[in-house]
C-alpha cells in the first residue's frame, strides 16, 4: 500500500516532469531543479533581508511606522514585497523538494544522510517565517504572535505564560522587539548553516538554478511584487481581538489548524511526522547492494572515477604498489552502487585482451566483464536479416526486458554511466549494427549525473570519450523515464529503420581477436 | 548524433518550436505568480466572529507561604547569619479561583505552584470567547489555602464592545485583582 502510493506519487512527478521538459527544457525545468531554486529563493531572502533591516528600525511604534512605510513602487517597498514573496516561494518549493525524493525513491541507503539534515531545516525554516510576520506589528503580526505564544504555551516549558507578553500594550516592550529581530536574524542563519551541511557529502551539487530558470523564477517574484505591494493593516493594538486576517496560507497556515485540532493534537501531529521522516530511511530498509571495489593493479590513479562519482565516495591515497601513483578508494557508507565509476574508468574498456575482463573498480554484484560476455554471446549468435541492436540502458529508467528480440539485446546497467563509452565501439566493432543508449532523462538519473556523464562521455566532451572514429549515424541516445516504454519502443523502431538505410554489418566480431575465446550460447 | 529520434540534449530537443515554448513558460510562471499571489493573503481567516469579544483569564502569583515566627530560644540556637525571624518552608500555597460569568460558574480551578518543590509561580491563561455586551464578572481569588473563603474578591458589570479584549489579572500594585 505505501509502496504503491509511493509509486504512483513518483509517476506523477516524473510525468509531470516529461511534460515540463517540453516546455522549459531540462535545464531550465523548475520541478528538476528544486533543491537550486530553494537555495536561489534563500539568496533573494537574505539580499532583501540585509537591506529590509539597514532601513528598518526596531521597536513597538517604530516597527510599525518603518516597516508599514514601505510599500507601493518605491524601492523599499518592492524590496519587502521581494522578501515576502522569496518567503512564500522557499517554503513551498522545500516542501515540494521533499514530496519529490520521497516519490522518487530518494530517501533510503547511502541517502539517510541528505534525508535525516534536510528534516530539521524544515522547522528552522518555518520558525523564520512565522517570526518574519511579527516584525511589522501590524494585526497579522499580532494574531500570529499571540496564536503562536498560546500554542507554545500549551508545552510545559516555561514557567509563566508567554502569551502574557501579548496581553496588554504595555506588555509589549521594545526589548521583546530586538529578542524577534535577534530571532528573525538567528533562524535563517541555522537553516543556512544546515543547508550547507544538507549537501555536502554529495559532489556536484545542483545549488543554483541555470540562467534561465533564475531569470524565470527570480522575474515572477518581482513581477509579483509589483502587482501586488506587500503592505501592511492596522497597528497591532493588544486591546482589540483580531477578528479577520489576510493570512499567508504558505507560512502561517499552522494557526488555523491549531485552534482547529487543538494545540496538544498539532504538536503531537508535529512531533510525530519529524520522528516519521526522520525514522523513515530505516524503516524502509532495503537489501544493501555491494558498494564498489577498486583492484590495485588495475588502477592507474588517473582519478576519473573521483571525478565523476555523484557522491564524493571515492577518496585517491598513494597507490600502495606503484611509486609515486595514487589508487582510488571508496568510502563505503558514501558509495551508491551506481557503477557510474565503473563507466569512468579507462581500465574498464572491452578491448583488453584478458580473458576476465577486470577493470580498476568495479561493481561486485554486476561485473563488468559479466557485460562484455554477455554482449559476446549474443553477437556470436547467427545475424538475422535486419539490423541488430543492442541497447544499453538501466535499472531505474523504462525496464528493458520487454525488448529483448532476435536483432535486439538490451543490457539493464545499474546506471547507464556504468557503460564504458569503448563498449559501443566495440559493440560496433563486433557484429551488431547500431547501438541504443537509454536511461533516465537528465535531470531524472537516481543517481543524479548518470544520463549528463554519458551524454559528455559519447559526445566527447568527457573522458572517456567515444572516439571520434565510431560511426555516429549508428548511435543513438534516448532518454526516457520509467512511463516511458512506449516512446522508447517508438524511438527504437525509428532507429532500425533508419539503420535498414545503411549496409549491415560485416566486421569480423573484434572478441576473435582473443585467443581461445569461450561463448556462451545462452544469452 | 545527426538522426531524428534521439532527444540528446546535444542534438535539438524535440521540444515546442519555440514561440510556443514561450507561451508555454508564460502561462507556467503565469500560474506560479497567481498561485504564490492568492495564497499569501487569501482568503481572509476569520478567527473571532464579527459580533464576539475576548475574556482572557491569565494570571501568575506566587502563592502564599506557610511561615511560622521562631521563638528567641530558636533563634539563639540558630548561627547568627542565619537568625531570620521568620521559619519559611519552600513549598507556595496553591491558589483557588473562580469566575462566574453572569452567576454562572465559568472557572473553578486551583492553580498548583510550577517548580519541582512546589515553590514556583502559579499560572493561569484562559481565552474565553463571548457575545459582546453586558455581562456581569465575578472573580474570587485565594492564595493561601490554610485560610477559608476568598481573600481577592471583585465584582463587576462590564459591557464589552465587539472585538473588545478583557483580561482578568492580579497584581498587587493594581490594588490585587484587576480588569483590564
Ligand atoms: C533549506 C531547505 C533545503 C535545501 C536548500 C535543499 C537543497 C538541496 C540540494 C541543492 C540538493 C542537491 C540536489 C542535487 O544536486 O541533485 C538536495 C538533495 C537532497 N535533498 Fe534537499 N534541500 C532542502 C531541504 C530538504 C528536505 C526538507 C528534505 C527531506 C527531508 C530534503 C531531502 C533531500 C534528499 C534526500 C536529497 C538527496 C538527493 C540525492 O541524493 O539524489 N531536502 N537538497
Ligand atoms: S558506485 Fe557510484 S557512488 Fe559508488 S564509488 Fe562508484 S560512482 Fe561513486
Ligand atoms: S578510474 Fe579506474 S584507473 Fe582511474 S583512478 Fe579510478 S579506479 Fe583507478
Amino acid at each position: 500500500m505505501y509502496a504503491v502510493t509511493r509509486k504512483l506519487a513518483g509517476q506523477v512527478f516524473q510525468r509531470m516532469e516529461g511534460h515540463l521538459d517540453v516546455v522549459f527544457g531540462h535545464a531550465a525545468n523548475p520541478i528538476r531543479h528544486m533543491g537550486a531554486l530553494v537555495f536561489f529563493f534563500f539568496w533573494i531572502l537574505a539580499a532583501t533581508g540585509t537591506y529590509l533591516f539597514i532601513v528598518v528600525d526596531t521597536g513597538v511604534v517604530v516597527s510599525y511606522q518603518s516597516i508599514a512605510a514601505l510599500t507601493g513602487w518605491s524601492f523599499g517597498g518592492v524590496t519587502r514585497s521581494l522578501h515576502r514573496y522569496a518567503s512564500d516561494a522557499f517554503l513551498l518549493f522545500a516542501v515540494l523538494h521533499l514530496l519529490r525524493e520521497w516519490a522518487l525513491d530518494r530517501y533510503s541507503g547511502f541517502r539517510w544522510y541528505s534525508w535525516v539534515t534536510g528534516v530539521p531545516l524544515l522547522w528552522l525554516m518555518f520558525a523564520s517565517g512565522i517570526g518574519g510576520y511579527w516584525l511589522p506589528w501590524d494585526r497579522l503580526a499580532q494574531y500570529s504572535a499571540v496564536a503562536t505564544a498560546e500554542w507554545i504555551d500549551w508545552l510545559p516549558i516555561f514557567a509563566e505564560p508567554i502569551a502574557r507578553n501579548f496581553q496588554s500594550p504595555d506588555a509589549v516592550t521594545d526589548r521583546l522587539f530586538t529578542l524577534l529581530v535577534f530571532l528573525h536574524i538567528g533562524f535563517p542563519l541555522f537553516t543556512i548553516l544546515g543547508a550547507w551541511a544538507h549537501v555536502h557529502r554529495i559532489s556536484r551539487v545542483d545549488h543554483f538554478p541555470s540562467r534561465a530558470l533564475a531569470l524565470g523564477g527570480g522575474g515572477s517574484l518581482l513581477l509579483l511584487a509589483l502587482l501586488r505591494p506587500a503592505t501592511s493593516s492596522s497597528p497591532a493594538d493588544m486591546t482589540q481581538a483580531v477578528a479577520s486576517v489576510p493570512l499567508d496560507w504558505f507560512v502561517l497556515f499552522i494557526h488555523p489548524l491549531t485552534e482547529h485540532f487543538g494545540a496538544g493534537l498539532m504538536w503531537l501531529t508535529l512531533f510525530g511526522l519529524t520522528v516519521l521522516l526522520l525514522a523513515l530511511p530505516w524503516l524502509d530498509r532495503r537489501a544493501r547492494v555491494p558498494v564498489a571495489v577498486v583492484d590495485p593493479p588495475n588502477c592507474n590513479g588517473c582519478r576519473r572515477c573521483y571525478d565523476d562519482c555523484p557522491y564524493g565516495a571515492v577518496m585517491m591515497l598513494p597507490h600502495p604498489d606503484k611509486a609515486r601513483r595514487e589508487i582510488a578508494v571508496v568510502d563505503a557508507d558514501y558509495c551508491a552502487s551506481c557503477g557510474i565509476c565503473v563507466g569512468a574508468c579507462p581500465s574498464s574498456t572491452p578491448f583488453r585482451r584478458q580473458e576476465q575482463l577486470v577493470t580498476g573498480i568495479d561493481l561486485p554484484a554486476s561485473p563488468i566483464n559479466q557485460w562484455r560476455e554477455r554482449l559476446e554471446s549474443w553477437l556470436a549468435l547467427p545475424a538475422p536479416a535486419i539490423p541488430r541492436i543492442v541497447v544499453f540502458g538501466c535499472d531505474r529508467a523504462v525496464p528493458l526486458a520487454a525488448l529483448a528480440a532476435e536483432a535486439t539485446l538490451p543490457l539493464s546497467l545499474t546506471c547507464v554511466a556504468m557503460l564504458p563509452p569503448a563498449f559501443v565501439d566495440y559493440a560496433l566493432r563486433s557484429g551488431a549494427d547500431g547501438v541504443l543508449v537509454t536511461g533516465c532523462r537528465p535531470g531524472s538519473c537516481h543517481y543524479r549525473l548518470g544520463s549528463v556523464w554519458t551524454e559528455a562521455r559519447l559526445s566527447g566532451a568527457r573522458p572517456p570519450e567515444l572516439r571520434s572514429e565510431v560511426a555516429r549515424e549508428r548511435l543513438q541516445i534516448f532518454w526516457a523515464d520509467a512511463h516511458e516504454a512506449h516512446s522508447l519502443r517508438t524511438a527504437l523502431e525509428q532507429f532500425r529503420e533508419h539503420l535498414q538505410d545503411l549496409p549491415l554489418s560485416s566486421v569480423t566480431p573484434a572478441f576473435r581477436r582473443r585467443s581461445n575465446i569461450h561463448v556462451h550460447q545462452s544469452v | 548524433m545527426s538522426i531524428s529520434p534521439s532527444n540528446a540534449s546535444s542534438t535539438s530537443a524535440p521540444g515546442l518550436p519555440k514561440p510556443l515554448a514561450i507561451a508555454g513558460q508564460v502561462f507556467f510562471y503565469g500560474a506560479f505568480i497567481a498561485f504564490i499571489g492568492y495564497f499569501s493573503s487569501n482568503p481572509r481567516y476569520e478567527h473571532l466572529a464579527p459580533d464576539k469579544a475576548l475574556l482572557k483569564i491569565s494570571l501568575a502569583h506566587f502563592g502564599d507561604r506557610e511561615c511560622r515566627k521562631r521563638s528567641p530560644e530558636e533563634l539563639a540556637k540558630l548561627p547568627r547569619n542565619m537568625r531570620n525571624p521568620m521559619d519559611c518552608p519552600r513549598g507556595r500555597s496553591p491558589i483557588r479561583l473562580e469566575v462566574d460569568l453572569n452567576g454562572v460558574p465559568l472557572v473553578q480551578h486551583t492553580l498548583k505552584p510550577t517548580g519541582l518543590s512546589g515553590d514556583g509561580i502559579s499560572t493561569m491563561y484562559r481565552r474565553v470567547e463571548l457575545p459582546a455586551g453586558e455581562h456581569k464578572l465575578a472573580v474570587r481569588m485565594n492564595d493561601n489555602e490554610r485560610e477559608p473563603g476568598f481573600k481577592y474578591v471583585k465584582e463587576e458589570v462590564v459591557n464589552l464592545k465587539p472585538g473588545q479584549v478583557l483580561v482578568v489579572d492580579y497584581n498587587p500594585d493594581h490594588g490585587g485583582l484587576f480588569f483590564r
